[in-house]
């Protein structure tokens, strides 16, 4: 089991919540899981070959998957997953 | 020893009294030229606070009119000003509040022309702009020409804020390395935004503008600050410099300045 903060655009495909827990033991475990409980998040996360988007960031805890071991970055049950887009408002 | 009139020792005495700006740090400020890229959400705070300060220079560069849907959170603006040119009434309120600076006002938007000319005066951008294009721009520009950028960017209840100092730390780039395509990106004010929102983090840039000035504190190079509004939560993430950014890198692949197509989708 993983927690995996939404940010608020994708809130509406996981019924408003802000915060869930899915199962995985990696970023992307965590993402299939994801899938499986909120269908349509997969796609706003990974684009058709499976990467993570390009204005998408993911976080465990503090750091950016990126500079770990990209979606095989491991989680353990205390790591918290965000999901972080660009946003632009000004 | 310092060369303050009576006047500004009064305005400006209780910064002169804080051990880490004192009458160096007060001269600093005055010496200093800030250009924020936007006199709308942040812009309005940010602005207000750095004139307040007695930033000596404060560039302002904004195309838009003041619209009635704005003043709801664009603060620099009033009922009057509906229809004028956002850097107008923007430059009547900053004198209001601080005679003692200068604002230069920039009444066009940023472009590949004319990034490189209007932010060479400059030590500091706040970038408090509406839209990913510009945001690009901004960020390419500033990481040729080695110049501070604190972003701000605010997304109806959430806001993040980072320091982008292309001498020290990663850039927008090193974040996100393109920008989406026009139809996936959750972007503009469209999609609503809370009216204290762009208080808080354009506040928020402020200070960051400020320690990036005097050289104090630690400035958020390397951090992204997340806000919340909803459960009053602030957490700090870690950016890195990243080693195949296609701009900061040793071997970038955008080495010009890229007008993006102009985009505003609400969905993702």
């Amino acid at each position: 089991m993983a927690q995996v903060r939404i940010p608020t655009p994708l809130r509406r495909l996981t019924k408003g919540e802000a915060e869930v827990s899915v199962d995985g033991d990696t970023v992307a475990a965590i993402i299939d899981g994801l899938e499986a409980d909120y269908p349509g998040l997969k796609e706003r996360i990974c684009d058709d070959q499976g990467e993570v988007r390009r204005f998408v960031n993911i976080y465990v805890n503090d750091e950016d998957v990126r500079f770990l071991d990209g979606t095989e970055t491991k989680t353990g049950p205390d790591d918290i997953m965000s999901i972080i887009p660009a946003i632009a408002g000004g | 020893m310092f060369d303050f009139s009576d006047e500004q020792i009064k305005r400006y005495s209780r910064h002169i009294i804080l051990s880490e700006v004192g009458g160096t740090g007060q001269t600093k400020l005055l010496q200093s030229k800030v250009l924020l890229l936007g006199a709308g959400g942040l812009g309005s705070p940010a602005a207000f606070y750095l004139a307040a300060a007695g930033v000596g220079t404060i560039g302002l560069i904004d195309d838009d009119e003041v619209d009635l849907s704005n003043l709801q959170r664009q603060i620099l603006h009033s009922t009057a000003d509906v229809g004028r040119p956002k850097v107008d009434s923007a430059t009547e309120t900053l004198k209001g509040v601080n005679p003692d600076i200068d604002v230069v006002t920039y009444q066009t938007r940023l472009t590949s022309e004319n990034a490189m000319e209007i932010i060479d005066g400059y030590d500091v951008i706040v970038d408090g702009c509406d839209n990913l294009p510009t945001r690009y721009l901004l960020n390419d520009a500033s990481v040729f020409a080695g110049k501070p950028v604190v972003h701000g960017s605010i997304f109806q209840f959430e806001g993040q804020v980072t320091v982008f100092d292309p001498r020290h730390g990663p850039c927008y780039r090193c974040l996100y390395p393109e920008p989406p395509p026009p139809d996936m990106v959750p972007s503009c004010q469209e999609a609503g935004v809370i009216g204290v929102l762009p208080g808080i983090i354009g506040s928020l840039q402020a200070v960051e503008a400020i320690k990036v000035v005097l050289g104090i504190g630690e400035p958020l190079v390397g951090k992204l600050l997340l806000y919340n509004a909803l459960n009053q939560d602030f957490r700090k993430l870690t950016l890195h410099k990243d080693a195949t950014c296609p701009v900061c890198s040793e071997n970038p692949s955008v080495t010009e300045l890229i007008d993006y197509e102009a985009f505003c989708a609400v969905q993702w």
